[in-house]
């Protein structure tokens, strides 16, 4: 059921390119965005670019969400998973993972060359990757619960941002943080431990708050 | 004679109920805010350090401990409902968050007005300050969504699962910012570590705090009888107190 989920998942994503690569665009171009608006002082870049990277990948992880599950819902599937004998958290594992590896992955990979832009040093682009590596399937699975809450309401997208962006603070802190570690020369160990205790805690907990939220979503 | 404990649980008995203690904690919020602001303009002296501008504590402080506890009231209130799904208890979730959400954002205000005479900054990205706006956020989030949801049942299940996912996540990001902030910025102003106060101060701001305790409770009462009647309009019950009343 889990395996499965995830194979329909990547399966839809890939019959649907425009999507992935959409999400993928729009991180781009608002990373490039913040070097048009605050000047290309180098310095003032290099010390900004782990903030901004981080925030472009909140925003693009965030964006993405309400899809998670919405189309599903639309066309009855959602309701017929949620029928069926297995555990409803599996599903919604499987789900919240399809979704890192269709938005969270890309950006990954990316993020080095967009580090360059910034004029990143080698140690710290390794760290920055490692660090969205760790960090963005928190992302995915803290959204789930957001996407499941405001599964079809009506201005479901904006809502979802207000709901999930509070709760990612503490993943954008200790990923930004753990670039700017390395930046000035002190080790990231720390706050990339702390970035893979938020993904066991999340990986254990969210996915049972989106199955709540879920049934009570669709009743 | 057995107690019955649940007779109050059913919203028809709480709203009575609600009217008769609504007058006397509104009527102590009044005698307590008079005493305490009286205490804290005209008896507590005036501070060695920070002059006048100190006496914002004494709305400030007891508004910033109302966001918190205010918050944690309200997911207990919440997590009840949707645990043994009593009505009642979500109502009461939900009339708590506007007045948590303004003391949040009262605690946010004077603590900037406080802040630019002794920091020379309306706004310092301090742990405190920074913890303090988001759970403001959360409480943003917490209306925003029980008002785009249609069905109050549904409303309140949603919301308290929202409540409860926000009350993990508060330690975390607490510790978090705290941490952020001492990893990378030396100097950051403490407001833990504050000079011993004259007890005349701490009797001040104890009273404000209770002030706030009352001013609290008769908001929520008051707010949880509008939403009761909000949602049995269809009721007996309400039909009759309207006939009763017109």
């Amino acid at each position: 059921m889990f395996l499965w989920v995830i194979q329909r998942d990547l399966l839809l994503a890939m019959r649907q390119r425009s999507d992935v690569l959409t999400t993928l665009f729009f991180f781009i171009i608002v990373v490039s965005l913040f070097p048009l608006g605050v000047g290309p002082e180098i310095n003032m870049l290099r010390s900004m670019a782990p903030g901004v990277v981080w925030v472009a990948a909140l925003l693009a992880s965030m964006l993405s969400l309400e899809r998670m599950f919405s189309s599903d819902y639309l066309d009855g599937t959602l309701e017929q998973m949620m029928l069926s004998p297995q555990p409803l958290i599996l599903l919604v594992l499987g789900k919240a993972l399809a979704h890192w590896m269709v938005t969270g992955v890309p950006l990954v990979l990316i993020s080095p060359i967009l580090g360059f832009q910034f004029d990143l040093q080698t140690d710290a682009l390794l760290v920055l990757a490692v660090s969205l590596l760790l960090g963005t399937p928190v992302l995915s699975l803290i959204g789930a619960i957001g996407a499941a809450l405001t599964l079809g309401l009506r201005g479901g997208g904006v809502l979802v941002s207000l709901l999930v962006l509070p709760l990612y603070i503490p993943v954008l802190i200790f990923g930004a943080g753990a670039v700017e570690a390395v930046s000035a020369g002190l080790g990231a160990s720390a706050h990339l431990s702390l970035l893979g205790a938020f993904l066991l805690l999340s990986l254990v907990l969210a996915p049972w708050a989106t199955a709540a939220a879920l049934r009570i979503s669709i009743e | 004679m057995a107690i019955n404990w649940f007779k109050y649980s059913s919203p028809a008995s709480f709203y009575s109920l609600a009217g008769k203690l609504i007058p006397i904690f509104s009527i102590v919020a009044l005698i307590l805010f008079v005493v305490g602001l009286y205490i804290s303009f005209f008896v507590a002296p005036t501070d060695f350090q920070q002059s006048e501008a100190y006496r914002i504590i004494f709305i400030h402080v007891p508004a910033a401990w109302m966001s918190m506890f205010l918050y944690l009231i309200m997911a207990g209130w919440a997590a009840i409902g949707l645990a043994f799904n009593t009505r009642l208890s979500s109502m009461i979730a939900t009339a708590i968050a506007p007045t948590g959400a303004m003391f949040t954002f009262l605690a946010l205000w004077t603590g900037a007005l406080w802040g630019k005479p002794m920091w020379g900054a309306w706004w310092v990205w301090d742990a405190r300050l920074t913890s303090e706006l988001i759970l403001f956020f959360l409480y943003i989030g917490f209306m925003a969504l029980q008002a785009a949801i249609d069905d109050p049942r549904r409303a309140d299940k949603a919301g308290a699962v929202l409540a409860l996912v926000g009350v993990v996540n508060i330690p975390i990001i607490y510790f978090s910012v705290k941490w952020w902030n001492t990893l990378h910025q030396g100097a950051t102003v403490s407001l833990t570590e504050s000079p011993k106060m004259a007890s005349i101060m701490l009797t001040g701001m104890l009273i404000m705090s209770i002030a706030c305790w009352m001013y609290s409770i008769a908001m929520v009462l008051i707010r949880t009888r509008t939403i009761i009647l909000e949602r049995e309009r269809h009721t007996v019950w309400v039909s009759e107190l309207h006939k009763e009343t017109t």
